[in-house]
């Protein structure tokens, strides 16, 4: 074995027990705190059946407490076990509330990606139309979201429709602003490239400068999904009806904090996958220079 | 030929000066003829304009007078009838070195089969050496000279009537430039290619060229003699050292390089003496120092 291999391999190992020293890590830390918040919360004193009034005040103490971890996952495991149950508005299973988030969120994102790529090419490819388009951008980017709602549900008269509206609005701008920095900054020895072959305005744009702008484009995706899945949870508690953000603030007016603690687990779980599946796109689409 | 291929005719570049004052001028009156299947190369320091000629050839850059007519048609924005090897490679680094070639050809002929473009790519890669393994790899996984050579073969591989090469070894080591001379002098003698091509380095020049061109220094640069390489081809690079005429070109290089391109720089040509004068310092008697007698125009090119 060569020197240069046994390092590699040796560093290979470490590397190994490095991610194994971490996991090892994150599992105690987690342990750690779960077992001070078991601790903390008191057990409710369950000396036989509870009445209803008790059940629904915590076993009947004086003040509604946090659940412990071991309730929540309890809940967890209940809830996961039968996500798509639907027992009318008021009841459905967890399944069912986020796939409503995400057609919502994957509606409005993909609606603003058709929108903001093609603009986002347009204002890189030509300075003039960077400029004059500048001001809307910098007008438009600032304004909270959900601060478009009221006007959003009186124009188009659909609580559905608007909660996709806002999602719309929010993705638009980091997709539009990576997408025309992307464009703006494709190397001109590769335009050169394409000049020189004879390629149509067409195929340039697909041949040469979408690949070569794909990795920022890529990254105002990922940082748009986040956003959109932030939002969405908003807007959801302002909308009503349906969805992971409905469900939180339903479960806070039943006073049901078990369900709350999961859901807020849950959105926290579909948001980092989300995440992931980005990430997977960003390194797709990756090139070395 | 009552023509010549390329003719390149009162070309100049000049950008708008500080307000109010006199453009600047860098290269004006730039006369030359190419002919079918020459090598050439154009020699000048940094600033005389050469990238800018080459670009206007190419069809990237426009020249602010003068125009150029290769094979009775008037250059105007880029065409696949001019191939351009870039000093910096210009790979595109999300394509293999097989797809970047892959890339030239497909434009150069959209109507062949996949089959067909696949085949053609693999040929001029096989010409440039790039075979088993290497053609699959993404340029940022190769070094620099293999990345040369793929950009050498996209160029051969597309056919085009003129060739143009921006310092295409100028980036690098000298073993592996001497190597990939070797393969462009190979390739280039067995295609009958028209080169027009940039360089610094005085030995390549005349190793590869069949004419070089020499600039005075910018602004108001001129192309001011076209040197013949009278030394017989096949040239190899051991042996070329040993040809009389090699170090009586090799010196007149030199010196237009080191004290005359300084000497007629910034002069306005008076505009009878466009055209280069054309010198054959191998044929010339050499004084000691290594000058020749004189820089006598023995054929004058004529428009």
């Amino acid at each position: 074995m060569s020197p240069a291999s046994r390092s590699s391999a040796g560093s290979d190992a470490m590397a190994i027990a490095d991610n194994l020293k971490a996991v090892l890590l994150s599992v105690l830390m987690l342990v750690a705190t779960l077992g001070i918040w078991e601790l903390a919360t008191p057990n409710s004193q369950s000396s036989g059946e509870l009445s209803e009034y008790e059940l629904m005040t915590g076993g009947g103490g004086q003040q509604a407490r946090v659940p412990p971890p071991s309730a929540v996952i309890e809940k967890a495991v209940s809830e996961l076990s039968k996500p798509f149950y639907d027992n009318g508005p008021n009841d459905k299973g967890i399944g069912i509330q986020i796939g409503y988030s995400l057609y919502r969120v994957l509606t409005g994102y993909f609606l603003a990606a058709l929108v903001a790529i093609p603009i986002g090419f347009l204002i890189g490819m030509s300075p003039l139309m960077y400029k004059a388009l500048d001001p809307f951008i910098q007008v438009l980017r600032p304004i909270s979201p959900l601060a478009w709602m009221p006007l959003a549900l009186f124009i188009i008269q659909d609580s559905q429709a608007s909660a996709i509206f806002v999602i719309f609005i929010c993705s638009i701008w980091p997709m539009l602003i990576n997408t025309a920095f992307g464009v703006a900054g494709v190397r001109k020895d590769w335009v050169n490239v394409a000049r020189t072959h004879q390629l149509s305005p067409l195929k340039t744009a697909f041949l040469v400068i979408l690949p070569a702008a794909a990795p920022t484009i890529v990254t105002g995706m990922r940082i748009s999904i986040g956003i959109a899945w932030l939002v969405i949870v908003a807007a959801e508690m302002l909308v009503g009806g349906t969805g992971i953000g409905y469900y939180v603030w339903n479960e806070w007016n039943n006073l049901d904090l078990t369900s709350v603690i999961f859901s807020i687990l849950m959105i926290g779980v579909v948001g980092m996958l989300l995440d992931a599946a980005f990430g997977q796109l960003q390194k797709a689409v990756r090139f070395q220079e | 030929m009552s023509r010549s291929f390329i003719e390149v005719s009162q070309l100049a570049k000049r950008f708008p000066g500080p307000k109010d004052g006199q453009p600047l001028t860098v290269f004006e009156n730039a006369d030359f003829t190419i002919k079918r299947g020459e090598f050439v190369c154009i020699i000048g320091h940094s600033g005389c304009g050469k990238s800018t000629i080459m670009n206007i050839l190419a069809g990237l850059d426009e020249p602010t007078e003068g125009g150029i007519i290769m094979d009775g048609k008037e250059i105007s924005g880029p065409s696949l009838e001019r191939g351009v090897v870039f000093q910096n490679y210009s790979l595109l680094p999300w394509l293999s070195a097989l797809k970047n070639v892959m890339f030239g050809v497909r434009a150069r002929h959209p109507q062949w089969t996949r089959a067909q473009v696949y085949e053609h790519s693999q040929k001029f890669l096989g010409l440039v050496g790039l075979t088993g393994g290497a053609e699959h790899r993404k340029p940022a996984q190769l070094s620099g000279g293999m990345r040369q050579r793929v950009s050498i073969a996209r160029a051969f591989a597309i056919q085009p009537k003129l060739l143009l090469l921006d310092e295409p070894f100028g980036a690098l080591d000298a073993l592996t430039r001497g190597t990939i001379q070797d393969e462009l002098t190979r390739i280039w003698s067995s295609s009958e290619q028209t080169v027009f091509m940039i360089t610094h380095d005085v030995d390549e020049a005349i190793l590869l060229a069949d004419r070089i061109l020499l600039m005075t220094n910018g602004p108001y640069a001129r192309i001011a003699e076209s040197v013949v390489v009278d030394i017989p081809r096949p040239r190899q690079r051991g042996e070329i050292i040993h040809d009389p005429g090699y170090y009586k070109i090799r010196n007149h290089l030199v010196d237009f390089l080191t004290n005359r391109s300084k000497k007629l720089s910034g002069s306005q040509s008076d505009g009878s003496t466009n055209s280069p004068i054309t010198v054959r310092p191998a044929l010339d008697e050499v004084q000691s120092d290594g000058r020749p007698t004189s820089p006598r125009p023995l054929v004058s090119v004529a428009v």
